[in-house]
């Protein structure tokens, strides 16, 4: 009997096998992406203390009840008009424009502001008066907290340095906006209140359109003013934090457009507020 | 009668695919070696909402997860429960949690802790209420609602 020869095993097959092991590799294993809205907490508040009312025209109020629908200013609203509801409340100035100004410069002027009419029936005094910041002003203000720091006791320097540093900072963002700017009274702020029986997607929806009227005023001032979006701006202040340019123009945004949203103090389900 | 053919052309021979397994093979240790496993097993089923305006937090040894969702298996109920790390836990348990983890990270990284909340999207919002109570004394005050991207809905612009 002829002896066989030892023959070779193919290896052929060994490409599929490990492309086999690849692709199941590929499928089984998510990739982890945390992405999402973030949001700060208020610091717990001691049950003693009452927090102070801020005026009616300053907040935007928004609720959302037990059946997912939304009240936005005492009226319901659809979730789909909650953006432009909040541009408008963010844009128009309580003074009787729906627009603010930036040195002689009308914002949002030719924008279709929806008028909110507040809970008392006022159109115009749903929304927060916007302030003058004016550059003499501000001046004048660094001036006499740069004596004030000379002659203050040691232990309270550091608070008033850091009220100057404000100051500075302010006169910072007229310089770079090319003129005085209005701000929103410090009590303004957007309120969001849900119901313990709203589904947490319509209260997550609701959080993103307000942080998306935000994000896109920002986004419209800082490509007006600098030329790239605000989120660029965070981008490239988050990769160099030295960067002090970029700094002082997300400074100076947010000083147009500051972003408080705030979450009330959450209510029993039974509480007949809507 | 010539030593070398002329014009004949030479029959190319197949190239060798001997090296593809250890091609492949490669791929496949570097995808193993580079994508991150999931050290924890999720005990909960969450689908995360869409939403449009998100961050990305890129320090990831920063974050925390915090699972809401009704249990997988449906032996422990199919009430949303909450879930720690590994464990099924009570609203009351968050803050002795917190401050665990938090003994996790360095002194001076214990501030910058993030919670991410996974939340399933069908969650009513009595839970997720009692859990972000639990953080705010927990002073674990940065949160991220975590969700999946999608477009920004209509904008006029």
């Amino acid at each position: 009997m002829a002896r066989r020869e030892l023959q070779e095993i193919n290896a052929g097959s060994m490409a599929d096998i490990a492309f086999l092991l690849l692709i199941f590799w590929l499928v089984t294993t998510t990739i982890e992406s945390d992405m999402g809205i973030k949001r700060q907490l208020p610091p717990p508040v001691p049950p003693d203390i009452d927090v102070p009312q801020a005026k009616e025209q300053n907040i935007f109020n928004v609720k959302v009840n037990f059946l997912d629908q939304l009240l936005v200013e005492g009226q319901s609203l659809d979730i789909k008009e909650l953006k432009n509801k909040t541009k408008s409340f963010l844009i128009a100035t309580g003074d009787g424009l729906i627009s603010h100004q930036i040195g002689n410069e009308e914002i949002g002027k030719n924008r279709d502001v929806i008028l909110i009419t507040g809970a008392n029936g006022k159109t115009n005094a749903a929304f927060p008066e916007r302030e003058w910041v004016r550059k003499a002003d501000v001046r004048a203000k660094i001036a006499e907290y740069e004596q004030i720091v000379i002659i203050a006791e040691e232990k309270n320097k550091d608070a008033f340095r850091k009220v100057l540093k404000d100051w500075k900072d302010k006169l910072t963002t007229i310089k770079l906006l090319g003129g005085d700017y209005k701000k929103l009274p410090s009590s303004a702020l957007i309120s969001m209140q849900n119901d313990n029986n709203t589904t947490y997607n319509t209260y997550l929806q609701v959080q993103n359109e307000l942080q998306s009227a935000v994000n896109e005023l920002r986004d419209e001032l800082s490509f007006s003013k600098f030329g790239v979006s605000y989120r660029e701006l965070e981008e490239v202040y988050g990769k160099n934090k030295q960067d002090k340019s970029t700094l002082e123009k997300i400074t100076a945004v947010r000083a147009v457009y500051p972003q408080r949203i705030s979450e009330a103090e959450p209510r029993d389900a039974g509480a007949t507020y809507y | 009668m010539s030593k070398f053919k002329k014009g004949g052309k030479r029959p190319t021979g197949a190239i060798s695919t001997a090296s593809l397994p250890d091609i492949v093979f490669m791929l496949l240790f570097f995808f193993m070696v580079a994508t991150v496993l999931r050290t924890e097993d999720e005990k909960v089923q969450v689908t995360r909402p869409e939403a449009s305006e998100l961050y990305k937090i890129e320090k990831k040894h920063l974050i925390r997860y915090i699972n809401i969702g009704t249990p997988m298996d449906n032996r422990y109920g199919t009430e949303p429960v909450i879930q720690l790390n590994d464990q099924f836990s009570q609203a009351s348990e968050v803050q002795d949690w917190i401050l665990k983890e938090r003994q996790t990270l360095s002194e001076s990284e214990q501030s910058k802790m993030w919670v991410s909340l996974k939340v399933d999207q069908e969650t009513k919002m009595g839970i997720v209420t009692s859990v972000k109570q639990e953080l705010r004394q927990a002073s674990a005050l940065k949160v991220l609602y975590s969700a999946t991207s999608r477009a920004r809905t209509g904008s006029e612009e």
